[in-house]
C-alpha cells in the first residue's frame, strides 16, 4: 500500500527569501503546504521597553530602528503621538517638510518593495533597476538629514533643521522623472506575463478577513477595502493635498503588490504639491518646546499610515521627563499574523509570493 | 589559410607523426585523436570560464552596472580568480551524506557534456568524431545528465536538495519529449541523424525558415533542459536556496556552475547547428564581382558568432523574466509544447509529401 508523508522544512532563519531572520516552520505534502508556522523575534532588541528608560526625545532614534525601510514614517508617529499628548504647535514649514521627506521615505520602501517582490519572483533585475532610483531619494534625504536610512529628522515641536538651499529644486526635479521610472517597473515587472501569471490568484484575501484580521496598508487596499489615514483622518497638514487611493480588486498577491506601484505615483503627487506650497511657506521649523519635556499625565494614542500599513504609537506620561511605557502598534507584525491561513494548500513558490506580498520588515516585526 | 586552421593543424601533426616512419599508422592516428578530443576538453572548459565572465558583464549591462573590471584587463581574469578561490576552499561535507555518491555528483557532471561534444562540428570538416547516429547519440548523452543532479540532491540528505532533485528530475524527463519531437521534423526533412549531413542541407535555406516552430520549440525545451531562468526551479534561489547543490560547497559546486555554462554552449551549438546552418555563412552564394563576400569570413567563425548570439539569448532571459512555477512548467510542456510538437510533426510529414508529389 502506497502513501504519501509529510514532512517539516525549516523555511529560515537563514533563508533568502524571508526578508530577514524570519522563520516558517512548514508542514509539506510534497511541495504543498498543509501548515505553515511563523516564528518571529529574532531580530528582538526590546525597543518599547529600551524607550522607559529614555528621556522624550531620545526614544526618536529608537523609532528608525523599527521600519528602518522608512523611517521618517516611524519618527513621525512617535512626536505627533507626543505633541498630541503636549498640545505643541507644530510650525507650517516644518509640517511642510515632515510631509515631504515622509512621502520621500514611503517611496524608498515602495521601491524596495516592488523590487525585492521581483527578486522573489526570480527576476534579478528589477531588484536592482529599482534600487537606482532608491538611491537618488537617500542621497536627497542624507543631504537633508544627515543619514540615509536611520533618519531621526523629526523632533518634537518640529523637525532637526531646515532645508539646505536647492534641494527643494532637486525634489522636483527627481519627481519630474519618477513617472517615467515607474513606468520602466511596470514595463520590465509589471507588464511580465509569467509575473502575472506567478502572482493573480494567488493568496486571494476577502475584503472582511482583511479587516477581522486588522490588516492595513496595501494589503488592506489589495483587498479593496478603502481606508488610507491620509484620507480617512488627515493627520498633520494631508487634508491640504490632492491624491487618490489605489484600491485592488481581486486581493491577491498581484493586487497587493501593483497596490503599492500606484502608491508611488500617489507620493510622486503629494511630494510635488508639497514643495510647490512650501516655497511660500516662510519661518521656523521647530516650534515652542521646551527643552526638557515633561507632558503631563495621563495617555495618548496616535496612528499614521506608514508605508507597510497603518503605525500606531501609545505613549503613557506619568508626568517625569521618561515615557512610563510606549507601545507601537507595527503594520508588519499585525500584517502578518493571516499568513498561516493564507498560504495553505499553496505550493512553497507561493509562500514566497504571499510572503514577499505582504511586504515585512523584521526590525518591525520583531521590534 | 584560416579557413582550415585548424583542420590543417591536424593534417600537420599526422604528416609530422607519420614522417618519422618509426611509428605505425594506428598509433599516430589515436596520437592525433587523442589530440583532438584534450583541445575539445581546453575549449569547453575555458569557454565555460570566459561565460561566466560574459554572463556577469551581459547582466551588468542590462542592469545599468559595470560589472566585473577590476582583474585584469576589463576584470578578465575575474573568473580565473574566483575558481582559484574556490579550488582553495574546503569542500565540507556535511553529517549524515551518502559519501561516496555526494562527492562523485559534481565530477560526474561535467561527463555528458565533454561526450556530447565529440559529434559537434564546429566548423567545416571541424567534428571531433562524425557519428552517423549524430543526434541521436548527443540526445541520448544528454539526457544522462538527469540522473547526476538526482545523485546529488538524493546523497546531500536535505530536504531542500531532495526537492530541488525532484524537481530537476521532473522537469528534465519532461522537456525531454518536446526537445526530441521538435527535432523529428528536422531528421524528417533530411533523412538523416549525421550533423554533417543536416548542416549540409541547410546550404540554400536554414532549417529555422523551413521549421520555425519546431525552432521555438526546441529553443525552449532546451532552455527548461539547462534549467534556466524562467525555468530555473531547480536551483530557485528564493524558493529552495539552491535546490540540489545546497549542500556543496568550494570547488564542488563551482563544477555545477561550471557544467551549468559548458551546457548552454551545447544546446546552443546545437541549435546553430540544426536550425541556424551550422558553419555555412548567411547568402553563401552572394558574391560582388566574383568574390564571396560571406564565405570570405571562415566556417567555424561563422559558426562561434551563431552560438554566442544565442547565448546571448538565453542571457538575456536570464536578466529579464522572473521565474514560473512547479505546476506552470509542467502544464506548459505538457499540455502547450508537447502537441504542438507533434502537431509541428504531422505538419511537415504532409508538406514532404506534398513536395515530392509536385516533384519540385
Amino acid at each position: 500500500m502506497l502513501k504519501t508523508q509529510e514532512y517539516t522544512l525549516n523555511f529560515g532563519p537563514q533563508h533568502p527569501a524571508t526578508h530577514g531572520v524570519f522563520q516558517v516552520i512548514l508542514t509539506l505534502d510534497g511541495e504543498k503546504i498543509v501548515k505553515a508556522e511563523p516564528i518571529c523575534g529574532y531580530l528582538h532588541r526590546g525597543i518599547e521597553k529600551l524607550a522607559e528608560a529614555r528621556t522624550y526625545t531620545q526614544v526618536i532614534p529608537y523609532t528608525d530602528r523599527m521600519d528602518y525601510l522608512a523611517a521618517m514614517l516611524q519618527n513621525l508617529g512617535y512626536v505627533q503621538a507626543v505633541e498630541k499628548l503636549m498640545e505643541i504647535e507644530v510650525p507650517e514649514r516644518a509640517e511642510y517638510l515632515r510631509v515631504i521627506t515622509g512621502e520621500l521615505s514611503r517611496l524608498t520602501s515602495h521601491v524596495l518593495g516592488t523590487g525585492v517582490y521581483a527578486l522573489d519572483i526570480g527576476a534579478f533585475t528589477g531588484f536592482l533597476v529599482c534600487f537606482r532610483e532608491r538611491e537618488k531619494m537617500m542621497d536627497l534625504l542624507e543631504e537633508l538629514t544627515g543619514s540615509r536610512m536611520t533618519l531621526s529628522y523629526a523632533r518634537i515641536g518640529g523637525v532637526a533643521d531646515d532645508a539646505p538651499e536647492g534641494w527643494l529644486d532637486k525634489v522636483d526635479q527627481l519627481m519630474d522623472a519618477m513617472p517615467g521610472y515607474i513606468d520602466e517597473y511596470n514595463g520590465l515587472i509589471t507588464g511580465n506575463e509569467i509575473f502575472q501569471a506567478r502572482t493573480k490568484f494567488v493568496g486571494q484575501l476577502s475584503p472582511e478577513t482583511a479587516v477581522n484580521y486588522s490588516l492595513s496598508g496595501p494589503v488592506l487596499r489589495g483587498s479593496g477595502v478603502n481606508y488610507d489615514l491620509r484620507k480617512n483622518m488627515p493627520y498633520g497638514i494631508y487634508d491640504r493635498f490632492d491624491f487618490e487611493v489605489p484600491l485592488g480588486t481581486n486581493g491577491d498577491c498581484f493586487d497587493r503588490f501593483y497596490c503599492r506601484v500606484r502608491e508611488m505615483e500617489q507620493s510622486v503627487r503629494i511630494i510635488k504639491q508639497a514643495v510647490e506650497q512650501i516655497r511660500e511657506v516662510d519661518g521656523p521649523v521647530m516650534g515652542k518646546a521646551p527643552k526638557v519635556l515633561k507632558p503631563p499625565k495621563g495617555d495618548v494614542y496616535h496612528e499614521i499610515e506608514s508605508s507597510k500599513g497603518i503605525i500606531g504609537y501609545y505613549v503613557v506620561s506619568d508626568g517625569s521627563n521618561k515615557p512610563y511605557r510606549v507601545h507601537v502598534r507595527r503594520p508588519s507584525f499585525v500584517n502578518l499574523g493571516y499568513l498561516d491561513e493564507m498560504v495553505r494548500g499553496y505550493l512553497i513558490a507561493d509562500l514566497v509570493a504571499i510572503l514577499g506580498s505582504i511586504d515585512i520588515v523584521l526590525g518591525e516585526v520583531d521590534c | 589559410m584560416l579557413e582550415n586552421l585548424f583542420v590543417g593543424i591536424a593534417h600537420w601533426l599526422r604528416a609530422l607523426l607519420g614522417g618519422t616512419g618509426i611509428l605505425p599508422v594506428e598509433i599516430t592516428e589515436s596520437i592525433v585523436f587523442l589530440v583532438k578530443l584534450v583541445a575539445v576538453l581546453i575549449f569547453i572548459l575555458l569557454n565555460a570560464l570566459w561565460l561566466v565572465y560574459m554572463e556577469r558583464k551581459v547582466a551588468a549591462y542590462m542592469q545599468a552596472r559595470i560589472g566585473p573590471n577590476r582583474v585584469g584587463p576589463k576584470g578578465l581574469l575575474q573568473t580565473t580568480c574566483d575558481i582559484g578561490k574556490l579550488i582553495s576552499k574546503e569542500i565540507i561535507i556535511p553529517k549524515n551524506v551518502d559519501l561516496v555518491v555526494f562527492l562523485l555528483a559534481p565530477v560526474l557532471i561535467f561527463v555528458p557534456t565533454l561526450m556530447v561534444f565529440a559529434v559537434i562540428p564546429l566548423g567545416k570538416n571541424m567534428a571531433a568524431l562524425d557519428l552517423n547516429i549524430g543526434l541521436f547519440y548527443l540526445l541520448a548523452i544528454a539526457s544522462v545528465s538527469s540522473l547526476f543532479f538526482w545523485m546529488a540532491g538524493w546523497s546531500s540528505n536535505s530536504k531542500y536538495s531532495l526537492v530541488g532533485s525532484m524537481r530537476v528530475v521532473a522537469q528534465m524527463v519532461s522537456y525531454e519529449l518536446p526537445l526530441i519531437l521538435s527535432l523529428l521534423g528536422v531528421i524528417m526533412i533530411t533523412g538523416s541523424l549525421n550533423m554533417s549531413a543536416i548542416i549540409d542541407a541547410q546550404t540554400k535555406v536554414w532549417f529555422i525558415f523551413t521549421q520555425p516552430i519546431a525552432f521555438l520549440i526546441y529553443f525552449i525545451a532546451a532552455v527548461a533542459e539547462t534549467n534556466r531562468t524562467p525555468f530555473c526551479l531547480v536551483e530557485g534561489e528564493s524558493e529552495i536556496i539552491a535546490g540540489p547543490y545546497t549542500e556543496y560547497g568550494g570547488m564542488a559546486f563551482a563544477m555545477f556552475f561550471l557544467a551549468e555554462y559548458a551546457n548552454i554552449m551545447v544546446i546552443c551549438a546545437v541549435t546553430t547547428i540544426v536550425f541556424l546552418g551550422g558553419w555555412h555563412a548567411p547568402f553563401e552564394a552572394f558574391a560582388i564581382g566574383g568574390a564571396h563576400v560571406f564565405t570570405w569570413i571562415p566556417s567555424w567563425v561563422w559558426f562561434f558568432l551563431k552560438m554566442y548570439a544565442l547565448i546571448f539569448v538565453v542571457m538575456w532571459f536570464r536578466w529579464t523574466f522572473p521565474r514560473i512555477r512547479v505546476d506552470q512548467l509542467m502544464g506548459f510542456g505538457w499540455k502547450v509544447l508537447v502537441p504542438l510538437a507533434l502537431a509541428n510533426i504531422f505538419v511537415t510529414g504532409i508538406g514532404i509529401y506534398i513536395y515530392k508529389a509536385i516533384g519540385w
